[in-house]
Order: structure tokens, then C-alpha cells, then sequence
């Protein structure tokens, strides 16, 4: 239990998807300039994290990885060279899906969403946390915890890159740096607060 | 049709750039650029995928329905880098090691995906190669700039040869640690990016607010 607290805080805060990592910077900077839009792509990376990562460890763990196929009777087959093409597939798979199932039994929250969800299926923050799973080989609990703490990191960087646009606009910034420039300025100091959590370790 | 595949070559270096202009594909940009090795080898991955992707798809682009592209360009580019990341484990297993999982992130790479939207589903296939070619090297560009800075000051080596003799092996160099550590790339493309716009002020985006306008015009 301790150790997946652990690996929770750890995926939230040191190992950042978006400021440690750099995954999903794209977006992470086309679409930080309000705090709204910003939340609902936060909420949508969350949910899409949090169901994409544990799929795709069950995908590697039964259909993929070497003798995985056992429990058919089926052994010394390795898939693993086609992971790539099977979990982007999934993503995209599960992304349409969610967007179905929300249009139907959550429309509120469809409503929200709606714009970000076919962006998540190319954010590269969601194939990242699938890969950083398969290649750190978490077991089905931790990739679950792993799904949603990077998911929540992200979500976190983004809302608070946001707010600190928000408030940019109303400085005055070289003329060469405007826009773009100073964005990248604001989220490396970003990452260098986020660096300050690395020392920690429950 | 030279003029064209030229263009098409040499203007997303500096003044189409994807990284600072187009802010496409900067994830891998920030991240594999510690050292030159995994900055040229991740280079050349994308360099190659984009190219052929660009071709393949350029190719197959009129018996695509509208409404399955998407799904057949992902699969198109996942295949590439399939290909290009088993070469790389098989060749070059140390440094692709390192890159860990950012070639598998090619295939979500916006460059591939927009370079494919963009040019290459309303372009022949000669003219789309050399588009991805062009822009895979202003990529390759920039990442290998980053890199450059990043590892010599960082770590006072390029492709892991010493240059700068370390203060710590007996040498005159104060290694900073810094450039080592993921803020230091947003510094560097930001700075980059104030070089490349001070020298093309046509890219100066407009602020969306100004202060003061209507009492002092000359001084906005």
C-alpha cells in the first residue's frame, strides 16, 4: 500500500508528465492560454489516463508479452514488437468509446469535454504513460495508481501554466519573445519549482 | 518542380521552422537533447519517419476516405517507427536504451501527423518526401543545436569525447549542472526562439494586450 502511495505522489509531482517528462507539451502549450479550457483538457487527460494505462498493461500482460498466450494453450510466441501499433490503437479505440458513452449516459460532461477528447488520442502524454508502464514493467495495481497520478500531474501543470498566462497578458514582454518565447520561459521555471519535490520519498 | 521540391526543402529550417514557428512536435525536442548522441540518432529517426510517412500517405491519399484517415495515417506512421525502432535496437541498442520511450512517441509526434494533414494528403508523393525531409531537418536542426549547448556546458563533452577539461578530473571547467536537467531545455528553445525572431521580425506574434494604448501610441 505504502509503495503505491509512493508511486502516486511520485507521478503527480517529481516525475511530471508535462515539466519532467515533457509528454503532451504540444498541447500542454497550444491550449494553456485560458484556465476553463485548460481544466476540461486537465479532466479529460485524467479520465483517459486513468482507463488507457491499465488497459494496455492487461493488453501486454495477456496478449503480448512472451508466452502470454498460455492461457490459450498457445506458447514461445513473442508480440511484443507490435506493442506500439496495439496500444495507440487502443487509445484511440477507448478515447471513441468514452466519447460515445458520455454523449449517451453523461451529456453534461460530454459537453465539457466534447472539443478535447479526438485531441487526447494524439497527445503524446497518454501513449507516454502506456509506454513508461510496459517499460518500467508495473504490475496491474501500480499501473492503475500510475494511470491516474501522471494523468493528475498533468492536469495540475497545465491548470497553473494557465493561470500564470492568464495573468502574463498584462505584461510587458520584449517584443521577440512575445507570445511563444516567453511561454517556454514561464514553463522552465516552472519545472525548475517542480524539481524542488524531488527530494521526497514516502 | 525544382524550384518547388527546394522550397519545400530549405524553408523549414529557419523561416517555417516546426519547432518555433509551427510548435510542432517539442516534446521529443526538450527531451532527448542532454547529449548530441541520442539528439542525432532521435534526428535521424524522425527525419526518416516523417520523409517516408509523408510518402506512403501522399501515395495512398486519393483512395483514403475522409472520414478513416485519421486511423489510416496512425497506422501508417506506427508501422515506420516499428521499423525504425527495431533497426535501432538492433544497431545501436545503448543509445536507443536511452531514448527509451520517446521513439516510440514519434508516432504521436505532431510533426508526423501534421506534416501528413497539411501537405502530404493534397501533394504528389515526390514533393510530400521532400516536405517531411525539409521539415525533418529543421527538427533535426534545432534538436541538435539544443543538444550542442546542452552537453558541452552541461557536461563539457560532445558525443561523450571531453572538451573542456572538468574542474573535478583536475581541468579548468565548472561543469553547469543545470543545463543537465529538464528546465534548462524550455530556456534554451526559448531563448532560440528570440534569436530566430529578432533576425525574422515578420514571426513577432501581436501581444493580446496592451497597456496604455490610446495615451502613448509611440511608445507601444
Amino acid at each position: 500500500m505504502e509503495a503505491l502511495l509512493s508511486l502516486f505522489v511520485k507521478s503527480v509531482f517529481i516525475e511530471n508528465m508535462a515539466l519532467s517528462f515533457f509528454l503532451g507539451m504540444c498541447t500542454f502549450i497550444a491550449i494553456s492560454k485560458k484556465i476553463e479550457t485548460a481544466i476540461g483538457l486537465g479532466i479529460a487527460v485524467v479520465v483517459v489516463q486513468s482507463i488507457t494505462v491499465p488497459a494496455n498493461n492487461l493488453i501486454l500482460n495477456y496478449l503480448l508479452k512472451e508466452d502470454a498466450l498460455g492461457w490459450l494453450g498457445i506458447y514461445g510466441v513473442d508480440l511484443t514488437f507490435v506493442g506500439l501499433i496495439s496500444y495507440i490503437g487502443v487509445i484511440a479505440a477507448i478515447v471513441q468509446i468514452l466519447e460515445m458513452f458520455l454523449d449517451r449516459f453523461v451529456p453534461s460532461l460530454y459537453a465539457a469535454l466534447g472539443v478535447f477528447l479526438p485531441l487526447i488520442t494524439v497527445n503524446c502524454a497518454i501513449l507516454g504513460g502506456s509506454l513508461f508502464m510496459v517499460e518500467r514493467d508495473y504490475d496491474f495495481a501500480q499501473s492503475v495508481v500510475y494511470g491516474i497520478g501522471s494523468g493528475l500531474g498533468w492536469a495540475l501543470a497545465i491548470t497553473a501554466l494557465a493561470g500564470v498566462r492568464e495573468k502574463l497578458k498584462y505584461s510587458d514582454v520584449p517584443a521577440g519573445l512575445q507570445g511563444l518565447g516567453i511561454t517556454f520561459i514561464t514553463v522552465g521555471l516552472m519545472s525548475l519549482g517542480f524539481m524542488a519535490f524531488s527530494g521526497i520519498q514516502l | 518542380m525544382d524550384a518547388e521540391i527546394k522550397k519545400n526543402l530549405v524553408d523549414p529550417l529557419v523561416d517555417n521552422n516546426p519547432i518555433t514557428w509551427q510548435i510542432l512536435g517539442i516534446c521529443s525536442a526538450l527531451a532527448v537533447t542532454t547529449s548530441m548522441n541520442t539528439a542525432l540518432l532521435m534526428s535521424l529517426a524522425l527525419t526518416t519517419v516523417v520523409a517516408l510517412s509523408n510518402f506512403s500517405i501522399s501515395l495512398v491519399r486519393d483512395h483514403t476516405p475522409g472520414s478513416i484517415r485519421i486511423i489510416v495515417q496512425m497506422i501508417i506512421i506506427a508501422s515506420l517507427v516499428i521499423i525504425v525502432d527495431q533497426f535501432m535496437r538492433a544497431y545501436a541498442f545503448d543509445t536507443a536504451k536511452k531514448l527509451s520511450v520517446f521513439v516510440g512517441l514519434i508516432i504521436t509526434n505532431c510533426i508526423v501527423m501534421g506534416r501528413a494533414e497539411a501537405y502530404a494528403m493534397s501533394h504528389g508523393p515526390k514533393l510530400s518526401f521532400f516536405d517531411g525531409l525539409g521539415n525533418g531537418l529543421g527538427y533535426s536542426l534545432v534538436l541538435l543545436i539544443v543538444a550542442f549547448i546542452r552537453e558541452l556546458f552541461g557536461a563539457g563533452s560532445l558525443f561523450g569525447v571531453q572538451i573542456f577539461e572538468l574542474t573535478k578530473d583536475g581541468g579548468w571547467y565548472q561543469s553547469n549542472g543545470l543545463l543537465l536537467l529538464p528546465p534548462s531545455a524550455f530556456f534554451i528553445i526559448g531563448l532560440l526562439i528570440w534569436v530566430i525572431r529578432t533576425f525574422k521580425p515578420a514571426q513577432v506574434e501581436q501581444p493580446t494586450f496592451r497597456i496604455h494604448e490610446e495615451i502613448n501610441p509611440q511608445l507601444v
